[in-house]
């Protein structure tokens, strides 16, 4: 038995979402079974006998000038080829854009169940057991699988990267046939360019703002905030709602579910949907001038005054704290 | 052009979840059941692109107990023209729904099939793709624009740090994310209309499972916190605690 990974590269760099799927997979091969094989689709290896220090053993590249940008149906074939070779006991992804996408073509062409967004796995008795919210939050389902292999999709941040220095792993290269499905749907290019900013489900600090801060103006607040503070900008349904901000942007049931170390809630209320999305926060902070408000319920540290005046001190002094620690 | 949009019955978005009496699944008792917030968007869209085209059909499908026809009338309402019900018992797990829903297909010949990005109750967010690769259509997920012109779509999609770009050739699978439009109403002309189209009825074929629920568990509830205090003057002690005590900063 074996577990493969799906390495996830964008413009030949390795994303860190797959070397945490690398880290899982190394601490369940001891009760599952190893090795602990890479699968890369790319146009060129980006450097997966560095994958080694990673925890792979092996790497599999799929290489073919079709997969310089992502391709669903095109990886969907060169991972369950992959899976075909190995026979894996499980396939881990990193649950990305790109793994929301391909996992479930995956599963579907394998025949296998998925388990998305896990939080933890566990194998018990040679068997695969995953630990993953649903509700967005509300509550955590945990669940196995029949027949194999047991493909699951891990919530960035929620696992650990492991460091091996000077292991490499063993490449090999698997043919990509060509066939009709590169004409019928290609990636012609990346939109929106890049702020530098992890995405909101990668950031280690968020600061989100809420109704409170009573038109799109006033989240220039926010952002000093977040760039004092290195956090990436979030916002609650209503705003989102309001056009003040973009989806993208939303934390709660209908927008994102994170997790940071540390979340900063400033001017809102606490709606059950968003404190869904955002109560597995390690540290969470809520700045509202209401008293009553649930956000509190969930705050660890709750600070209870007019934002527009707490907001901008409370910027001026992280800039303070980080003036100290150049 | 026609079209299928696959809708789910899922809680409001206001529940309060309870564990039901199995241990593992939701306890249904006072639960208010709603279209999938992310399947209007898709809804929306296909009408828009029937408005748009001046003809077409949109056809709602959905998979569960008797409860879903109330969705489907739903559908109906916000002006889709059928709605064929694939009739199933108790929860379904993702790739079953999408077997079903995939042998439905293949007798529609739809030229897009849509989903909402994934159900706001399982959040699995896997129906969509798997019906694709079951029934080998390009498919993009989560997308935030469309554009149709000559038997092709131009989408966007979110990714970290970007927005996708993907080309597909009809017919094809896209699944819709909040952004795309703004969800009509259902008017009073709709609601009433919607009682005289037709709901098809027949049982769903679901295979074998892949997956075995174990157990549903509440999260451990957070312990309280504490109010640092009000005003500009408990910002540094705010700070002060993130720092020493939370060890955030």
């Amino acid at each position: 038995m074996s577990i493969l990974v799906f390495i996830e590269q964008r413009d030949g760099r390795v994303r860190p979402v797959s070397k945490e799927a690398l880290g899982e997979a190394t601490r369940l091969a001891g009760a599952l079974g190893g090795p602990v094989v890479a699968v890369c689709p790319a146009a060129a290896d980006p450097g997966l006998a560095a994958l080694g220090s990673a925890g792979a053993e092996r790497a599999i590249l799929c290489a073919h000038p079709g997969f310089a940008a992502y391709h669903a149906t095109g990886y969907a074939r060169a991972v369950a080829e992959a899976a075909a070779a190995v026979a894996p006991a499980a396939i881990l992804f990193g649950n990305s854009a790109m793994a929301r996408d391909l996992a479930p073509r995956v599963a579907a062409r394998l025949d296998a169940g998925l388990a998305s967004d896990c939080v933890a796995l566990a194998a018990e008795g040679g068997k695969l057991i995953a630990t993953r919210p649903v509700f967005a939050g509300k509550a955590i389902q945990r669940l196995t699988f029949r027949g194999r292999p047991a493909l699951v999709s891990l919530r960035p941040k929620a696992f650990a990267p492991v460091e091996r220095p000077g292991l490499s792993a063993a490449v090999e290269t698997q043919p990509v046939a060509d066939d009709r499905s590169f004409a019928r749907v290609r990636v012609t290019g990346i939109a929106g360019a890049a702020s530098g900013k992890p995405d909101l489900t990668e950031s280690e600090i968020i600061v989100s703002g809420g109704r409170g801060l009573k038109g799109p103006e006033n989240f220039k607040l926010i952002e000093e905030l977040a760039d004092a503070l290195g956090a990436t900008v979030g916002a609650s349904r209503a705003v989102v709602d309001a056009g003040w901000r973009p989806h993208a942007d939303q934390v709660g049931q209908t927008g994102k579910t994170v997790s940071p170390k540390l979340y900063v809630a400033v001017g809102i209320s606490g709606a059950i949907q968003h404190l869904a999305g955002m109560s597995s926060s390690r540290c969470i902070v809520a700045i509202n001038k209401d008293p009553e408000a649930p956000i509190f319920k969930v705050a660890d540290y709750g600070l209870i005054g007019d934002l527009f005046e707490v907001v901008p001190a409370l910027t001026s002094a992280v800039r303070r704290l980080n003036a100290q620690h150049v | 052009m026609k079209q299928v949009v696959c809708v789910k019955q899922v809680p409001d978005t206001e529940t309060r979840v309870k564990v039901g009496p199995d241990g593992k699944g939701l306890d249904p008792a006072g639960v208010t059941w709603v279209l999938n917030p992310y399947d209007e968007f898709a809804v929306e869209e296909a009408l828009r692109q029937r408005e748009k085209q001046g003809e077409g059909e949109v056809i709602a499908i959905s998979l569960g107990g008797p409860g879903v026809q109330t969705t489907l009338r739903n559908a109906l309402a916000l002006g889709a023209d059928r709605a064929i019900h694939l009739r199933a018992d108790g929860t379904s797990e993702p790739l079953a729904v999408a077997r079903a829903l995939a042998a439905e297909l293949r007798g529609l010949g739809a030229d897009l099939v849509w989903f909402g990005k994934q159900a706001v109750d399982d959040d699995q967010a896997q129906v969509g793709p798997m019906v694709a690769e079951l029934l080998e259509l390009p498919c993009a997920t989560a997308i935030s624009t469309l554009a149709l012109e000559g038997g092709r779509a131009r989408v966007e999609r979110e990714i970290e740090g970007g927005r996708e770009v993907v080309e597909l050739e009809l017919p094809a699978v896209l699944t819709a994310d909040k952004g795309l439009n703004e969800p009509r109403y259902a008017s009073l002309k709709g609601i009433m209309a919607a009682k005289k189209k037709p709901i098809e009825e027949k049982p769903a074929s679901l295979g074998e499972p892949r997956l075995e629920i174990l157990a549903l568990e509440l999260p451990a509830p957070r312990k309280a916190g504490r109010v640092v205090g009000q005003g500009v003057g408990a910002v540094d002690e705010l700070v002060r605690l993130l720092r020493e005590e939370a060890k955030a900063l």
